[in-house]
């Protein structure tokens, strides 16, 4: 009977190769039916061992091991937990860079809320803070991640499409351009936390929005919803160079990352969390960043929310950032050496202090 | 239970068994499977750096594809909907096709998202630690699992009854049948969500994407059963009937028409404001700043739309040839724009402005190929042992003779009679 399907019917009636249905429900195992099967499910077989082969290449660490796979999310691991991460991760640090690093879980302070200030007269657009922030917090550099990114704009508009972000100058800054640095914006009201199926990342008490990168998932969905371009994804394992590994590390800042997950600026924790300056504001020339607790009235950053102009990115998006742009009250240096200049005194001063609420 | 593991493995072994077209087609579905295999290995590899995706377009084909899946898994309840809220009855028999085909999409939706994962390795992450309600990306979790069990229950059940020779109860399948029409347009529309939810993505971040993720579902969807129909009626002799197939034209027809006049209302308030937020549109439509990528991607799309509904407007597409065409049409021209069209232009250009462009590369177009092959293998194999089922030619009575008639007429009232669809068909 099997045999008979398989040539087709013989009795005339219209039938299609699907609807023989009866007869293969019980087919008769003959010699040949069985060789057949057997030579198919042979080479099928042979066939999917064939297509896993890539696999032989796969790293001896890519998989996890067990105790990776059964650790917690940050919130929910006790002291002991922690200990053990940390533990795991610095015996990783070892094998891989030979330096035994400061690894530690550094845990926000008690009443601060940090606040980031950028003054845009005095950027020179020279991306000292880039380099600075990718040797700080161990960022890869094949392939290159970096959490800031510096556009050269067009004076007369605040319009980031119109931007710059490869601008290749043998001298900065150019008369013509302002500059201005973007990196996490650290908001109050972030839509990346918000989107995020297994909370891999949150907003910390101080402010400071933060990645577990052993719980993302890798889904990139907070990459698509965050409005400042902040967030970078490790597509492929990150190398840095042996050499280069800054070994003064906490678990959810700079210590090296896995590939497949997020990572992105988290205002220098493992440094500012223990009273420190983040690295690229102390890399910048021209003093043009500002750090500190908004809580406390007498901090820098206090005092320019309170008498500088400041604005923020899309203010329309609902974000409340924690990083402030503003601009002297002095027209810019480049400005005043050509006092002729057009359009100068419109040169963004569109916002009132209105993000200073935060 | 042992009735039910019989039933089981009497499909399994059923599966394998065919003529050289059927075992064709599976050889060259299973070839493709393999080669989506091995690309996925070697992504496993080296990481999510084999498709073409960076920080600026972070999502694409893998993304663009799921998108379009749960459109055409959601597009079941269209033949639902007529059949047990209307009581039209030509498409009756057609329901169990429509909602295998909707188990086959979700799957195929659910291995995409799984293929776009950076660390599929924590999978588990998503039971331990699970954002709900907050993440969308949750809701479309539970909505698309809870839509698949809905409906491998609902057609399992019937399917099963037919084997069992019993008429089912409407107790155990006509509150769920209910249930997964409120459910389909939930699926589609909490994925619409994902998108329009996020304030970042002027592109995406409006309120007509979920009525237009709908619309052009409903048009593809039932376009696309309008073609595997006829080739299950060709191939298998199972009765459609030519009224049931003019059915689903007026559903296409009708779904079509609101798509294209929803991506009007898009277009023209993109593009008559003219404010900061056209860039993503202008780059779709007509390139930005020298870059064109999807420029004549989206003109085939629009032309491929409007040409199959004038042809579903005229009364030509009453024959089949014409509606076919029209559909095979209709089917590519949704995929490109509510797949590529919708996801990569949101990413372009970035939020600070850099305009970067997207292309997959061979091994992410392998995988994305596996991935359809797969659904496609799925869906055939759930068609080769339903056929016999409904027809009343498998039962637990053991096999019927296969010489005819008179077998699947008094198990299966309404399916029709072998070798008997050149009647109602052309």
């Amino acid at each position: 009977m099997t045999i008979r399907i398989w040539e087709g019917k013989a009795d005339g009636t219209r039938s299609g190769p699907m609807g023989s249905g009866g007869c293969a429900s019980r087919p008769g195992v003959t010699r040949r039916s069985f060789l057949r099967g057997a030579t198919g499910a042979l080479g099928g077989m042979a066939a999917l061992v064939a297509a896993l082969r890539p696999l032989k290449d796969l790293p001896q660490d890519a998989l996890p091991s067990l105790d990776q796979f059964l650790q917690k999310h940050y919130k929910e691991m006790s002291a002991s937990d922690m200990d053990r991460a940390l533990a795991r991760i610095r015996a990783d640090v070892e094998d891989r860079f030979g330096v035994t690093p400061n690894l530690r879980d550094v845990r926000p302070m008690e009443g601060v809320q940090f606040a980031y200030a950028l003054n845009l007269s005095r950027c020179i657009g020279c991306r000292r803070c880039v380099h600075a922030c990718v040797g700080e917090n161990n960022q890869s550099r094949s392939p290159e991640i970096q959490y800031i990114r510096v556009l050269e704009m067009p004076r007369g508009t605040i319009d980031l499409d119109q931007g710059n972000h490869h601008y290749e100058r043998a001298r900065v800054p150019d008369a013509e351009h302002y500059y201005l640095p973007v990196q996490c914006h650290q908001c109050a009201n972030p839509p990346c936390t918000k989107v995020c199926p297994v909370e891999a990342t949150w907003k910390e008490p101080d402010g400071i929005v933060v990645v577990d990168y052993d719980w993302c998932i890798g889904c990139r969905y907070c990459e698509a919803a965050c409005p400042y371009w902040a967030r970078r994804f490790n597509f492929a394992e990150p190398q840095i160079p042996r050499d280069k590994l800054n070994p003064d590390m906490s678990y959810l800042s700079n210590r090296p990352r896995p590939r497949g997950v997020m990572e992105k600026c988290h205002f220098c924790l493992h440094r500012t969390r223990e009273g420190r300056m983040p690295a690229c504001l102390e890399a910048c020339p021209v003093g043009a960043r500002k750090f500190g607790n908004v809580l406390d009235p007498e901090s820098e950053v206090s005092q320019i929310l309170k008498t500088k102009r400041v604005f923020v990115l899309k203010e329309e998006v609902g974000t409340l950032p924690r990083f402030f742009y503003y601009f002297d009250e002095r027209y810019p240096r480049a400005i005043e050496a050509e006092p002729t200049g057009p359009g100068a005194p419109e040169i963004g001063l569109p916002g009132s202090a209105s993000g200073a609420g935060a | 239970m042992k009735d039910y593991l019989v039933f089981l493995a009497r499909c399994f072994r059923l599966s394998f068994v065919g003529d050289r077209l059927y075992y064709g087609w599976m050889f060259l579905l299973s070839v493709v499977v393999l080669l989506g295999i091995n690309a996925y290995a070697k992504q496993f590899v080296v990481g999510l750096a084999a498709t073409g995706m960076t920080d600026q377009v972070s999502w694409g084909f893998y993304i663009a594809n799921f998108t379009y899946l749960v459109g055409m898994a959601a597009a079941a309840v269209m033949l639902v909907i007529p059949v047990y809220v209307y009581k039209n009855h030509s498409l009756h028999d057609l329901v169990v096709f429509g909602e295998l085909f909707a188990v086959a999409a979700i799957i195929m939706a659910l291995l995409f998202v799984t293929a776009d994962l950076g660390r599929p390795d924590r999978f588990h992450h998503l039971l331990l630690r699970f954002h709900f309600p907050v993440s969308m990306l949750t809701w479309d979790v539970i909505v698309l699992n809870g839509y698949l069990v809905l409906n491998l229950h609902i057609c399992g059940y019937l399917i099963y009854c037919a084997y069992r020779r019993r008429a089912p109860s409407r107790l155990f399948y006509i509150p769920f049948v209910f249930i997964a029409i409120v459910w389909a347009i939930s699926i589609h529309t909490v994925t619409a969500f994902l998108y329009a939810g996020l304030g970042g993505r002027p592109f995406w971040n409006s309120a007509v994407i979920a009525p237009r993720f709908l619309a052009s579902a409903f048009a593809a969807g039932p376009a696309f059963l309008i073609l595997t129909l006829q080739i299950i009626a060709k191939n298998t002799g199972y009765v459609v009937s030519h009224r049931a197939l003019m059915t689903l034209r007026n559903i296409v027809t009708v779904a079509m028409t609101i798509n294209v006049f929803l991506l009007g209302c898009e277009a023209f308030t993109e593009f008559y404001t003219q404010s900061a937020h056209v860039a993503s549109a202008q780059y779709l439509f007509f390139g930005l700043e020298g870059r064109h990528g999807l420029v004549p991607w989206i003109w085939t799309a629009i032309g491929l739309n409007l040409v199959a509904m004038l042809i579903l407007y005229v009364p030509a597409s009453r024959r089949l040839p014409w509606l076919s065409a029209a559909c095979a049409m209709l089917i590519v021209g949704v995929w490109i724009e509510k797949g590529m069209g919708l996801i990569v232009p949101a990413f372009i250009p970035t939020p600070l402005g850099e305009v970067v462009e997207y292309t997959p590369t061979l091994n992410e177009v392998l995988v994305t190929s596996g991935i359809w092959a797969f659904g496609l293998l799925v869906y055939t194999i759930f068609v080769r042992v339903t056929v016999p089922v409904l027809t009343g030619r498998l039962t637990i009575d053991g096999p019927i003779a296969d010489d005819g008639a008179d077998a699947s007429a008094d198990t299966a009232p309404g399916h029709g009679v072998w070798g008997a669809e050149s009647e109602v068909l052309g």
